[in-house]
């Protein structure tokens, strides 16, 4: 195991292509949580609007405006129920998403305890080629900033070559770039977990049993995350993938690179999602343009749209499974998982374009999953596992971070249900688990250590 | 039993879930604050004289006390924000949240958070091997320490119902004597090697904040009569 984990370069190799796909991947998804259920929304919306009778556009803020006129006053109930159904979802999607996201900090959190593996120092990816052993605090310093400049700009190249794929139709490419993606990721890297799992507590294994234990894990990944499955397996499947990749980066990335990288990749997904110009807006308009979901792959949906008993089930159901073979060729591309309901989500939204009224009366009534992109789930398990493997306040610390990342998660879907529009997931949590894990880890400590030597409570 | 609580009566709800979080977090800033005002003292100040750090140790405790309760404050007048903004969107007119169920979860929420901090990294060392109190410290280090957070979980919970009641009704007694008892029972942690000091008082005051904060919340005699036998 060590020699195959040493002979670094060429394993790496794959490894890195992978890695660096996946971070390429990371930014992107955020926005497409948003960028789907704006669309959602505003399609939902503008067909309420229509059928109220109203020629508003989507836009919420007038519910108040109990005017003398018959016209406000009639849209203004459909407007308010659309912003209590927003909200009421909105409770209830927060805890959809929290689920997930700490699920893959527990998974990250216990192996990183439990596993020596993951915390012992064995060479460094090649998109960090600087590295941290330097004597002096300021080449250190000097070393992870650079570090952190040549991983943003893979990442940028890769997505913009990826939104340059995605323009120029090249589904094809994507499609098996995408595959060999998750290949390698439900293969190599759970071999190697199980291997070092398997490792710590001391259990044997003979390799028959490993290679059948993986084979099937494997294969029920690729074909529930790529093609149909249950949700729960495929959501199960997920954070699987994302905590397995997250381990990887806490590994692999050296400590001040980590930090600075986390900080630099949250500005990243804020530019490139805000920006006109940005490559992830682009993306999410293309997108959006060509009516089609965007990357089933990289996100993460916490509901299906099953339109259940709709009104005329074959032809409608046969169009959009077209539609939805594409879209999870798109999908593809992105890499780190397709989500399955989003497949599913576009088989619903497949008929939207003949036969919009029956369709969307089942889209409203159905709840609107939320969508979070995976890259977002790496991110923040990989800020909650590097403060568990390096804080020495530990558990605290840990919990800090975790509760900070959980709070900004909630204001970040607070301002997706006040904008509807695609947000970057990233920013607000990583600053505020960055704010939480430096002072925590600096100030709390000794202040908590110091009271429980005492026993003391506050 | 603090989680038994959280199960049972918070974890149907996503929206009390949501504000137990935002309550933890409240918290944690209160205490990040707290901490960096002693950590700044500890700074400037010697570090081998015992008794002054002793000192500054007091004043660190109090003054962490006085933050959480007045970020307990600051989060109930975000909550009351967050009701007006969600009866103005139900569609009843009514908010599907009542304040005192919020003032129950926020106290939860706080609760845990500090529960947690107290506690865990103990549990953690717990985990471990050792021998308890092998340098002449109490034997009963781990007992009394899970005994003393669950008091002050349970604690927490009732005090955010006082606190939220008394800021509803702007009974400003209400407030202070929730800060004097938090006080107390921060202050009877001092004599901790004596446990008989500090249990005792605490336990005392849980129950008498209970008993307050459950015919605050309408329930009285008669009901809790009715409740054990079961009718």
């Amino acid at each position: 195991m060590i020699t195959f984990m040493n002979n670094s370069d060429s394993e790496e190799e794959p490894c890195n292509e992978r890695t660096s796909l996946m971070s390429a991947g990371s930014p992107p998804v955020p926005s497409y949580q948003d960028g789907l259920q704006a669309s959602e929304a505003g399609e939902v919306q503008a067909h309420r609007k229509r059928r109220a009778g109203s020629s508003r556009g989507p836009n919420n803020t007038a519910g108040g405006e109990m005017s003398g006129s018959g016209v406000p006053v009639r849209e203004s109930a459909p407007e308010n129920e659309e912003e209590e159904l927003t909200l009421k979802y909105g409770a209830k999607h927060v805890i959809m998403l929290f689920v997930p996201v700490t699920l893959c900090m527990i998974v990250v959190v216990a192996t990183i305890k439990s596993v020596r593996f993951y915390t012992e120092k064995n060479g460094q990816l090649i998109y960090t080629p600087f590295s941290e052993d330097t004597p002096s605090v300021g080449q250190r310093l000097l070393n992870s900033v650079l570090n952190t400049i040549i991983m943003i700009s893979v990442i940028i190249v890769m997505t913009v070559f990826l939104v340059l794929l995605y323009k120029y139709r090249c589904y094809k490419f994507i499609h098996g770039w995408l595959i060999l993606s998750s290949l390698m990721l439900l293969f190599l890297f759970t071999y190697i977990y199980l291997g070092e799992v398997l490792k710590t507590y001391n259990v044997a294994m003979d390799y028959p049993t490993l290679f059948l234990v993986i084979w099937n894990f494997g294969a029920v990944g690729m074909i529930c995350i790529h093609w149909k499955g249950p949700l729960q397996l495929q959501q199960a499947y997920l954070i699987m993938i994302s905590a397995l990749m997250a381990l990887v980066f806490i590994k692999y990335l050296p400590e001040w690179s980590a930090w600075v990288i986390l900080g630099a990749i949250s500005i990243y997904d804020l530019m490139a999602v805000l920006c006109p110009k940005g490559p992830l807006r682009m993306l999410v308009e293309t997108a959006q343009e060509r009516n089609e979901p965007i990357f089933p792959a990289l996100i993460y949906s916490s509901a299906m749209m099953w339109t259940v008993g709709m009104a005329k089930p074959d032809t409608a159901a046969r169009g959009p499974s077209q539609q939805t073979w594409d879209a999870a060729e798109d999908g593809r591309e992105h890499h780190r998982s397709p989500s399955h309901a989003d497949s599913q989500m576009s088989e619903t939204r497949g008929p939207v374009p003949t036969r919009p009224v029956t369709s969307l009366e089942e889209l409203e009534e159905e709840e609107r999953g939320v969508k979070l992109g995976l890259g977002d789930f790496i991110f923040y398990s990989v800020l909650v596992g590097k403060a568990a493997a390096t804080a020495s306040g530990d558990w605290n610390t840990t919990l800090a971070c975790f509760v900070a990342i959980l709070i900004g998660l909630c204001l970040t879907l607070l301002l997706l249900a006040v904008f509807k529009k695609a947000l970057p997931a990233l920013p607000i949590s990583i600053t505020f688990g960055l704010i939480f894990y430096f002072s925590t880890d600096n100030l709390v400590r000794p202040f908590m250590d110091t009271l429980a030597s005492h026993q003391l409570y506050i | 039993p603090a989680f038994g609580l959280f199960l049972f009566t918070i974890a149907r709800d996503p929206l009390r879930i949501i504000i137990l979080i935002a309550g933890a977090f409240f918290w944690l800033v209160s205490l990040l604050l707290s901490s960096l005002i002693w950590f700044i003292a500890v700074k400037a100040s010697d570090p081998r004289d015992e008794r002054l750090q002793k000192g500054l140790l007091i004043f660190g405790v109090m003054f962490s006390v006085l933050l959480q309760e007045a970020f307990r404050f600051l989060y109930y007048k975000l909550l009351r924000k967050a009701i007006e903004g969600l009866v103005a969107l139900s569609e009843d007119g009514c908010s599907p949240i009542s304040i005192q169920q919020m003032a129950y979860v926020a106290g939860v929420g706080f609760g845990l958070m500090s529960g947690a901090f107290s506690m865990i990294n103990l549990l953690a060392d717990a985990l471990g091997p050792g021998t308890v109190g092998i340098h002449g410290d109490s034997q009963l280090y781990f007992l009394t320490s899970a005994f003393m957070t669950m008091v002050l979980i349970f604690l927490h919970t009732f005090w955010g119902i006082l606190f939220f009641h008394g800021c509803e009704h702007r009974r400003w007694w209400e407030i202070a004597a929730v800060v004097v008892m938090h006080l107390t029972v921060s202050g009877s942690s001092f004599c901790n090697p004596l446990y008989v000091g500090s249990l005792v008082p605490s336990y005392m005051l849980m129950a008498a904040a209970a008993a307050w904060a459950y015919l605050l919340s309408g329930g009285s005699a008669q009901n809790l009569r009715r409740f054990l036998l079961c009718k």
